[in-house]
């Protein structure tokens, strides 16, 4: 296993836009790369993604693997997992990162089973440890109260997808020297029969909640679908995104994508409001990696209560307000 | 059309619950059910079948006692179903429990051919997503994961929308192919009496390791490439302030200057 040198980070582009988590990667990915001593590689497929390069480069990348072709234009899992898979074979990397995206979750699975090696979900802190160079990958487990730490002894490279917003955005150093190395892509050898149809862009919706830095989450407490255009005052104001737990869903207040928990999304903002939300363990699997949570509860016996950081008794009629108010 | 969901017993979400004096996981007693990821997979095929005809299998893997999933799902609408249980599976991880299923598959295919295999988009127990997708991958068939939509099935394709971080993207998929598929997909049915009545009766067929001509290599604990070298309760640091006020108009303003202070807003 000694021939297998190199961390690698899947940096994701999606519709010409690079994904804000191959930043992230960068950064865990540099810090497992200095820690053995190794190069740091960034791997983009697509079409047209190459002028990502440099960027990557800039903020820690050592070599780039470029993969682009017309066909690659949109993500065909059996393609371009078969693309990453020929990568890995031929170029051998250590260890490989990837975003616990809804792309690279479903990327991540079916590469490793084609380089008949392991993979970690969903970590959220990936070190390397002193005495074996092995990868140790840590998850949280029902809502951030139990954790894992999981490790790939015997094959190579060690994957793992990591949750976005674990780690800081690597920033840009000017002047940073990088390779860039174009892996040719043969379309005869990844043709699938899958045909890409379209994308439908979501209606009024500007901000990705898996990369929004606060987030403000209404549950059953906001008792009615209007009550949202209040949450969603504050949102804008303090520049985040409104999510909902799985009560507001069902009630059909709130369009299930913007579900949090266990039976939705995962998310890790800076700030997470939660108005009128219990705080049921499946709601805190989504959100408990938030860097501090605001508790705005009726209740003053809701879980939430015991696990946010501010904890407000009232009815979030009252308190968002007048929080407005005093934002203004 | 031959539709096989795959699904898994898993201790149910509500029973699970953090002992507030240690922190630690209580799984009050045995209870466990279908992972209810994939109640929206069993019943997706089980509405395709009543669209076009043909038959739902379904397969699980599990100790003996997972054989009650497999008939409850008899009883909201399943034909016919399977159950790999060996100790040579026990400790899998996922890249070695979706060999084994994909072998299982196989070994039903060989019965009758298979088009749609339909997953739960993951577990409530172990949370990774990977099992549809790597199903797929040891098939060698094209997947689509986090399908929120099914838009059309025929005898030879099915049209589905999958949910992406910014918005949906719609793919034709040909016949086999894997579909893991999210909540937003259906609302699953309770059972019948006529089902329940079907699930007293009918036969789970059982196949160990040997049957489905499966490589021991890549089984069990031992074999499988991950390993989880320590498990540990997380320190929570945190000690709730709570915000003052003599009412919820001043806790608002409070907490807005609270946020300020320390900077978070």
């Amino acid at each position: 296993m000694n021939n297998w040198k190199n961390v690698w980070i899947f940096a994701q582009t999606q519709r010409g836009k690079l994904s804000p988590t191959a930043f992230e990667l960068l950064t865990a990915g540099r810090q497992l790369a200095d820690a053995l001593h190794e190069k740091l590689a960034a791997v983009l497929i697509g079409n047209n993604v190459s002028a990502f390069a440099q960027q990557l480069i800039d903020c820690g990348a050592d070599i780039v693997y470029t993969c682009e072709h017309p066909d690659l234009e949109n993500y065909i899992d059996d393609v371009y997992a078969g693309v990453l898979a020929k990568m890995i074979r031929d170029y051998q990397p250590n260890k490989f990162l990837l975003p616990a995206t809804n792309m690279g979750r479903s990327l991540s699975a079916k590469t490793a089973v084609f380089a008949g090696t392991g993979l970690t979900a969903d970590a959220t802190e990936v070190v390397i440890h002193p005495e074996d160079g092995q990868l140790h990958a840590t998850r949280p487990t029902f809502g951030g109260n139990l954790m894992a730490t999981i490790t790939c002894a015997h094959t190579r490279p060690e994957m793992c997808s990591l949750r976005p917003m674990s780690y800081e955005k690597a920033r840009p150093v000017q002047g940073r020297k990088g390779e860039v190395v174009a892996v040719p892509f043969e379309p005869a050898q990844f043709i699938s029969p899958v045909q890409f149809v379209e994308f439908i862009k979501t209606q009024g919706d500007n901000l990705d909640l898996s990369e929004a830095e606060v987030i403000v989450a209404g549950g059953r407490g906001v008792g009615k679908q209007e009550g949202f255009t209040l949450l969603e005052k504050l949102a804008t104001r303090l520049g985040g995104a409104v999510a909902a737990s799985r009560a507001a869903v069902d009630n059909g207040w709130i369009d299930y994508r913007y579900q949090i928990g266990l039976t939705g999304r995962t998310v890790k903002p800076k700030i997470y409001i939660a108005c009128g939300i219990s705080g049921q363990i499946q709601h805190m699997a989504g959100m408990s990696g938030a860097d501090v949570i605001v508790a705005i509860n009726k209740d003053p016996q809701a879980p939430i209560m015991q696990l946010a950081h501010y904890a407000v008794e009232g009815d979030l009629y009252e308190v968002i307000p007048a929080m407005l108010e005093a934002l203004k | 059309m031959h539709i096989v969901a795959c699904v898994k017993q898993t201790p149910k979400s509500e029973n699970v619950k953090i002992d507030p004096a240690t922190g630690c996981l209580v799984r009050s007693g045995a209870a466990s059910a279908m992972n209810p990821f994939d109640e929206y997979a069993l019943e997706e095929a089980v509405l395709l079948k009543e669209q076009l005809g043909g038959t739902v299998s379904v397969l699980t893997m599990g100790p003996p006692q997972a054989e009650a999933v497999l008939r409850d799902s008899v009883a909201r609408g399943a034909d016919a179903v399977y159950q790999l249980g060996d100790m040579a599976f026990a400790g899998s991880d996922t890249w070695a429990t979706s060999y084994a299923l994909s072998k299982g598959i196989e070994k039903i295919a060989a019965g009758q051919p298979v088009d749609l295999i339909i997953c739960g988009k993951q577990t409530n127990d172990s949370d990774t997503g990977h099992i549809g997708p790597q199903i797929s991958a040891w098939l060698h068939y094209p997947n689509a994961a986090f399908v929120k939509k099914i838009i059309q099935a025929n005898e030879n394709s099915v049209t589905v929308e999958r949910l992406t971080e910014d918005g949906s993207e719609v793919l034709t998929l040909p016949y086999p192919c894997v579909l893991s598929v999210v909540k937003d997909i259906n609302k699953p049915r309770v059972s019948s009496v006529k089902g329940r009545l079907a699930a007293k009766r009918v036969t789970v067929t059982k196949w160990t390791a040997d049957d489905i001509g499966a490589d021991k290599q890549k089984l069990g604990m031992k074999n499988c490439p991950t390993r989880v070298v320590k498990s540990f309760v997380p320190k929570r640091e945190v000690c709730a302030t709570c915000v003052q006020g003599t009412n919820a108009k001043e806790k608002g303003k409070a907490l807005v200057a609270l946020l300020k202070e320390n900077k978070l807003i």
